[in-house]
């Protein structure tokens, strides 16, 4: 085996293995918090089940502005929460905390557009029955809304996959890490060239997996 | 049974609904007719508490029911069924459990909703389908579940809003007699909302004729087809 190869083999699962830590933890905690708020925008929306344009308004803004901050500046900002509570600002459970707050507001517009989608008419009815708000969220809303939300659940996790790579810059491991570090400062192309491919590899798996099940529900119904 | 006193309903400078005062006496098909944007379906939304009127008051038997709120006014609704022009199932539930949404929204046991479902689909004659999916029924089917649906919480009143119009007319006419037959059998209320004049021909007793939000003329179907004493009324049966 040539020499290159060697020691790109043996750099490159640990930091893959870092990525798809900080993804999927990142992403499990985005929606932790994207989903409630998500929710809660659409209801409060004015088509929603309770408009109240103020409360929207106000929310809707917050969402927007953390949205169109610049990524890595909103780490950085957020780098110091992540040494009050869990006591390091390196490494991929440090930068878990910054990137699940950054990616929230995304998750939240993701859900929010998700239940948008769903027929008005169905929300009529399930009022008409009787239902509470919250009856209609879990058995009605989100029911229906479901495949949506799959294809959603997929582009937040390849958001998340970039999110990640950028954090490398700032100490947060994986393959953004290998990239910037070897890639970059030590003008190791091989590496940063390995690199993506992964990255894109992983991508692309998230992609199909999305699609696959987000059809596959749709096609039970 | 359900007495509407000078109710009106105001969106942004548009009078939707202006002083309309009804009375529906119980164990009747009444119906509501009028052109588009008349107003009927905000009326209908009135009626069945989805909305709050501006001014006036509802009475359903004794009881004002317009001035409800929280969990009285859900379980005022629940004791009301709406079935709608495009049916409004959910699309996430296949037939039996489309028709189990009220039940469960009640908090019934399951064995009890099993059986309930089974009966209300035999009801409506549509007991083979209930294992099927949504998208393998046709118009008719599916309007067939939405009564099923409407009915499951025994409500005395049926609202229906243009519930044939996206039906042939065979097709609209076995509803038709489903819903009059289930008047009948059930001894409930049933309000007609529709543009059509055939409708209201084929099962009303009573009618009421709305223009632009106000009431045209009202009274017994009969006597409305054969004297019109609105130039509403006299339009929709020309138009007929
Ligand atoms: N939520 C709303 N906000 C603003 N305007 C509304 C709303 N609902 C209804 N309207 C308006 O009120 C008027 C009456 O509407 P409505 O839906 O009650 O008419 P309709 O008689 O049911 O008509 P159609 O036969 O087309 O269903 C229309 O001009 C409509 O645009
Ligand atoms: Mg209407």
């Amino acid at each position: 085996m040539p020499p290159n190869l060697h020691e790109i083999l043996g750099l490159l699962p640990q930091a893959t293995l870092e990525t798809i830590y900080m993804t999927f933890a990142s992403t499990f905690l985005a929606c932790l918090l994207g989903l409630p708020l998500g929710i809660y925008l659409f209801v409060t929306s004015p088509a929603g089940l309770r408009p109240q344009s103020a409360v929207y308004n106000i929310l809707s803004r917050l969402v927007n502005l953390f949205r169109s901050f610049p990524f890595i500046i909103l780490m950085i900002l957020l780098m110091p929460l992540s040494r009050l509570l869990i006591h390091t600002s390196i490494g991929p459970a440090a930068v878990v905390i910054p990137l699940s707050i950054g990616a929230a507001p995304f998750v939240a517009r993701v859900v929010e557009a998700a239940l948008e989608e769903v027929d008005k008419g169905c929300l009529l009815a399930a009022q008409a029955i009787g239902s509470t708000d919250w009856q209609i969220v879990r058995k009605v809303l989100l029911p229906e809304a479901l495949p949506a939300l799959v294809s959603g659940l997929a582009l937040t996790i390849i958001t998340i996959i970039g999110y990640t790579a950028m954090a490398g810059a700032i100490g947060g491991g994986g393959l953004g890490d290998l990239a910037i570090r070897f890639g970059y400062y030590r003008f190791r192309q091989d590496i940063t060239l390995a690199a993506v491919v992964v990255i894109l590899t992983l991508v692309e798996l998230v992609q199909l997996g999305g699609t696959l099940l987000s059809r596959g529900l749709l096609n039970k119904r | 049974m359900l007495r509407l006193e000078k109710i009106s309903k105001k969106y942004a400078n548009l009078q939707a609904v202006d002083k309309i005062s009804l009375d529906v006496p119980p164990g009747s098909i009444f119906g509501i007719i009028g052109r588009s944007g008349a107003g009927k379906s905000t009326l209908l939304r009135l009626m069945n508490l989805l909305e709050k009127p501006d001014s006036g008051a509802m009475y359903l038997g004794e009881r004002r029911v317009d001035t409800l709120s929280g969990r009285e006014l859900l379980l005022e609704r629940r004791k009301m069924g709406m079935i709608f022009q495009n049916f409004n199932l959910f699309s996430s539930r296949n037939v039996a459990d489309n028709v189990s949404y009220p039940l469960e929204i009640a908090g019934l046991p399951r064995r009890q909703i099993d059986l309930r479902v089974g009966e209300l689909l035999e009801l409506t004659q549509i007991s083979d389908k209930r294992r099927a999916r949504l998208r393998e029924l046709s118009g008719g089917q599916k309007q067939r579940v939405a009564i099923a649906r409407a009915l499951a919480a025994e409500p005395q009143i049926l609202f229906c809003d243009e519930a044939t119009s996206a039906l042939d007319p065979q097709t609209t006419r076995s509803i038709l007699s489903l819903i009059k037959n289930l008047q009948k059998f059930l001894q409930i209320t049933v309000v007609v909302v529709t543009h059509q004049m055939e409708v209201i021909r084929a099962i009303c007793e009573q009618v009421a004729v709305l223009e632009a939000g106000h009431l045209a003329e009202s009274g017994a179907a009969k006597t409305v087809f054969a004297k019109p004493k609105s130039s509403a009324a006299k339009e929709l049966l020309h138009a007929a």
